[in-house]
């Protein structure tokens, strides 16, 4: 009988750091460690876990927050359509707050907009049958961890004959981004600490090119405190060992395969494109689209909106601190004008965005 | 956004589960699970979806791989 709760043994957390101190012990090189997914940035904060690294390992995080890799104009796309009459904007919570170029979802809502949190895009597939007269949008924002529950409520109001069921997608692919970013020299990634959900949906295998072709370590690890120091621990015996493959820390959730039947309905709803990041850019073949099978879903071509220039806020330094080259602390407006309560930029509304998380915990 | 909560399986009627966590019940649908699932399997729950089955024995490993540095800690903190 498995006790899950062992993952957050503080004895197995201190075991696991003393072996990196022991595996790095005389080495002179600093080895660079990238996460790129939100949930372990929080954990890495909230455990502490950089205070029991030794000097020589060093994590930097990478775009791993959805909502902030998301461009301002999707906000803005989404506070216009919250304008319009007769419309319901369903979203998940981290959503609501992003400061879109002049007006977020939040104060749309105290304007009087149909603004509501949903726990699962089913709710607002359910919120759509039970409001005919109405239109019903979901923000469909994530990775590949929650790509598959916008398709498979695509596929439902499809299959119940909905007609005012809509998404507006922004949804993400992580694997070529981290290409991109382990080519920049300035960041000079040594191995990657990979996402633990999204792994369990794309399967580890997703991460052999990086390893193979472009000599970085991968280690897909979970997102207990010992799972992440774990995860380190194995990328730090790689470099020790002159290796760079990729490895499953979360095994209990992972496969190399992946869940095949999650990447079946991916295929089958969306289209892969090309797709602007924040902060990093357009970067081809990153994103999801609606594909042309179920275009009457998609928010974006089915329902005509007057959308703002967007305008990003001045000084904010998201773009960077999501490529991993500025660290929270470093943005000038970090805790001063930018805080949780009165965020700039995207980085401090999420509770997975890296200011977010250091305003919190700390470091 | 991305975390899915390992959920203990109570009830299933078609596709469709009732899981639990710490008192906390949920109605999650098995239409992208690609293991067959049991009352009692624990598994992945993201956004109204059960995404992966709990391989125990995987669990089991991965516990006794990092024990192998519990000593260690002991003696070095």
């Amino acid at each position: 009988m498995i006790n899950l709760e062992e993952f957050r043994s503080r004895d197995l957390v201190k075991g696991l750091a003393a072996k990196i101190r022991e595996l790095t012990a005389g080495r002179t090189d600093t080895m660079t460690f990238m996460e790129v997914c939100g949930t372990h940035t929080m954990s890495i904060y909230q455990y502490g876990i950089r205070s029991l690294l030794p000097p020589q390992v060093r994590l930097i995080s990478g775009p791993g927050c959805p909502v902030c890799v998301t461009p301002i104009g999707y906000v803005d796309h989404s506070v216009a359509f919250a304008r319009l009459p007769g419309t319901i904007i369903t979203t998940f919570g981290d959503m609501l707050r992003v400061p879109g170029s002049t007006s977020s979802l939040m104060q749309e809502r105290a304007r009087g907009a149909d603004v509501r949190i949903v726990y699962s895009p089913l709710d607002a597939v359910n919120l759509a049958e039970k409001n005919p007269d109405k239109k019903v949008i979901f923000l469909g924002v994530g990775f590949e961890t929650t790509a598959p529950a916008i398709a498979g409520s695509i596929i439902i109001a499809a299959a119940r004959g909905l007609e005012n069921f809509f998404v507006l997608t922004a949804h993400k692919t992580i694997p070529i981004p981290m290409q991109v970013l382990s080519s920049d020299p300035e960041l000079g990634i040594d191995g990657y600490i990979c996402p633990a959900h999204v792994s369990a949906i794309i399967g580890a295998n997703a991460y052999r090119f990086l390893a193979e072709e472009h000599g970085i370590p991968c280690v897909a690890t979970g997102f207990e405190p010992a799972d992440v120091m774990h995860g380190v621990e194995m990328l730090v015996r790689q470099i020790v060992e002159g290796r760079s493959d990729v490895e499953i820390q979360y095994s209990r959730f992972v496969t190399w395969e992946g869940n095949v039947k999650a990447q079946a309905v991916l295929r089958d709803v969306f289209t892969p494109v090309d797709s602007a990041w924040r902060g990093i850019g357009v970067i081809p073949q990153s994103g999801l689209e609606i594909a042309d099978k179920y275009a009457a879903f998609d928010a974006a071509k089915v329902i005509p909106v007057e959308v703002e220039e967007p305008r990003e806020a001045k000084g904010c330094q998201c773009g960077e601190v999501l490529k991993g080259k500025v660290a929270p602390f470093d943005c000038p407006l970090f805790g001063g004008v930018c805080t949780p309560e009165t965020p700039v930029g995207a980085c401090m509304v999420s509770s997975e965005g890296s200011c977010a998380a250091a305003y919190k915990y700390g470091q | 956004m991305c975390l899915a909560v390992p959920m203990k399986v109570v009830s299933i009627d078609n596709e469709t589960a009732i899981a639990e966590v710490d008192g906390v019940k949920r109605e999650a649908s098995l239409m992208m699970l690609n293991e067959e699932v049991n009352v009692g399997d624990y598994v992945l729950i993201h956004a109204g979806f059960a995404i992966s089955r709990l391989d125990e024995a995987e669990a089991l490993e991965t516990i006794s791989l990092m024990r192998e540095c519990l000593e260690l800690g002991q003696e070095t903190l």
